[in-house]
């Protein structure tokens, strides 16, 4: 896009609205993906508990993630008296901005990303790092005991289980030899025979597992949300939000959990591949692909939320440092000494 | 022009954000200052295209180091007015080191510019169609190796004082018996019972 506007403009000023476009293309759908996937979030949850979930506004109840938005967007904004003024208010836009950022480097087809960076993975690693300031923030801005509490409790979790995740993540760079997103998905193209994914391959399928696993802890959801059980601290950090305020968490929560779902699509199940690898399949426009398996993910996110009770406190952390951590360092190791096994002094 | 334009706004919000941590009356805004230092200081490393350190730099120092920084000062009960009584005492001793710090940068800078002892020693510059995920490894893993798995063993060494200073054993708490929970099932718990009228039961 941006040799298009270089015929009338300097190619700087080319470039910056080109990408100020690109970043509207992505952003907007994914909040309209954001909105449906929290009405299909609630209708699966609602199936799996034999009730009808939202059928009210709009047709089979689809327009009520809007008539939602539009309701907190008409509250009152209330901020405690005694909290911390300026960043109370700043900690839902970080948790907001932070699940926009990353979606710059996701590959939606070949060659289809918004950044192509050679640091891709790097970059997501870090940016969901950024996440946990989001919520650290917002409870202890609000200067109330649960919001604290879920602060202090959403800040060990997070950083726990992204020591876990980074080894998963070790493994499939060390397997794909770059840490470039586009390069890791054309990385398992037909790699394993007629099959198209990392998750195919034995030595890498156990570390799919402890990922899908880590990124549901990563990401708050049941049943490691500990830091909003609602049994013991009422809402978490989000209780003395309202209004937008409150609605950027959502959100931002919520993209984050599409966000997990692509990068397990993508480091695992071949992104936008086909399953299979088979000519006619790629007939089908690789975003199709990718969103099919987006959504698969969200499913088991959900069936996940829906079926599974809440971890005691100390049950979360003995499963990512007692039980993820040994395993996945194990696993490095594994799959570091098979692939010098097997491609020594062969360029990678 | 915009490469200029995003380095000086980088470099303004890094030295502003340094000296708001230090002067900043709130510990946790101090250290939330400081976050915002590493966060365009990584800015500044890509601009000068070390983008790998860059990403470094924000998954290690921002990610974890200052979560952990965070962590600590929020649970901290700090009495500001006591921490500030000191300012005037130390000052003499905080002058004298920054003017030995800034002595230091410019005999660095001088000794720098005029020439170094061996230069030809010193690594060639990297090709610049190499990524630097790729240069830096090469150098670490075959140059550096011995230094880098000395490194390393430095800082095991570290973190095992630092596991025998702090660990005690407690004796007075009942700990998880997690194998035991986990093998529990639930005709272990509950028992079906048929008690005549009147009777009541024996548990």
């Amino acid at each position: 896009m941006t040799s298009w506007f270089t015929g009338f403009l300097p190619y700087g000023w080319a470039w910056f609205i080109a990408t100020i476009i690109d970043i509207l293309v992505i952003a907007l759908p994914l909040m309209l993906a954001v909105a449906m996937i929290i009405y299909a979030d609630r209708k699966i949850w609602a199936a799996m508990a034999l009730r009808r979930g939202p059928n009210v506004v709009g047709p089979f109840g689809l327009m009520q993630s809007f008539a939602d938005g539009l309701k907190v967007f008409l509250q009152e904004t209330i901020i405690p008296s005694s909290a911390n003024k300026g960043l109370f208010l700043l900690a839902p836009i970080i948790t907001f901005t932070v699940a926009l950022i990353v979606w710059a480097v996701v590959p939606f087809q070949a060659g289809v990303a918004l950044s192509n960076i050679n640091v891709g993975l790097l970059y997501v690693l870090a940016a969901s790092s950024l996440g946990v300031y989001g919520v650290i923030l917002a409870g202890w801005s609000s200067n109330s005991k649960y919001p604290f509490y879920s602060a202090i409790r959403a800040a060990a979790q997070m950083v726990s289980y992204e020591v876990s995740i980074g080894f998963v993540l070790i493994s499939v760079v060390l397997w794909s030899g770059t840490f470039n997103l586009g390069g890791i998905v054309e990385g398992q193209k037909a790699y394993y025979g007629f099959l198209n994914g990392h998750g195919f391959n034995p030595l890498l399928f156990p570390m799919w597992v402890v990922f899908l696993i880590s990124s549901m802890a990563e990401t708050q959801r049941a049943p490691f949300d500990l830091a909003e059980a609602e049994s013991e601290l009422v809402a978490g950090y989000q209780t003395e939000y309202s209004s937008m305020a409150f609605a950027l968490f959502w959100l931002g929560e919520y993209a984050n959990v599409i966000l997990m779902c692509t990068l397990n699509a993508t480091l695992f199940w071949g992104g936008y591949l086909p399953p299979i690898d088979w000519a006619p399949l790629y007939m089908v426009p690789g975003i199709i692909w990718l969103f099919a398996k987006i959504l698969f993910f969200f499913f088991v996110f959900s069936w996940v939320r829906a079926t599974v009770p809440r971890y005691r406190y100390d049950q979360l952390m003995r499963l990512g440092w007692k039980i993820f951590l040994p395993l996945s360092l194990f696993f490095v190791f594994l799959v570091s000494g098979f692939l010098m096994w097997t491609r020594v002094g062969v360029p990678a | 022009m915009i490469q200029a334009l995003a380095f000086y706004l980088f470099a303004i919000v890094v030295c502003l954000s340094g000296a708001l941590t230090i002067l900043s009356r709130n510990p946790v805004h101090s250290v939330l200052w400081l976050i915002l230092a590493f966060f365009n200081a990584a800015g500044l490393m890509v601009l000068a295209g070390a983008e790998f350190i860059a990403m470094l730099l924000v998954i290690v120092y921002v990610g974890a180091v200052a979560v952990l920084f965070l962590f600590v000062v929020m649970m901290l009960d700090i009495d500001f007015a006591e921490l500030r009584s000191g300012v005037m005492k130390y000052a003499a001793v905080g002058l004298a080191l920054a003017i030995a710090l800034v002595a230091e940068i410019i005999i660095a800078i001088g000794a720098w510019s005029a020439g170094g002892l061996e230069m030809s020693r010193r690594a060639a510059p990297i090709a610049s169609d190499v990524p630097n995920i790729e240069a830096i490894g090469r150098l670490l893993y075959t140059r550096y190796l011995f230094i880098f798995e000395g490194a390393g063993l430095v800082l095991l060494v570290a973190m095992i004082g630092a596991i025998v200073l702090t660990y005690r054993q407690r004796s007075d708490v009942r700990p998880q018996n997690v194998s035991h929970q986990i093998n529990r099932r639930s005709k272990d718990a509950t028992r079906n019972m048929n008690p005549g009228v009147g009777e009541g039961m024996q548990l």
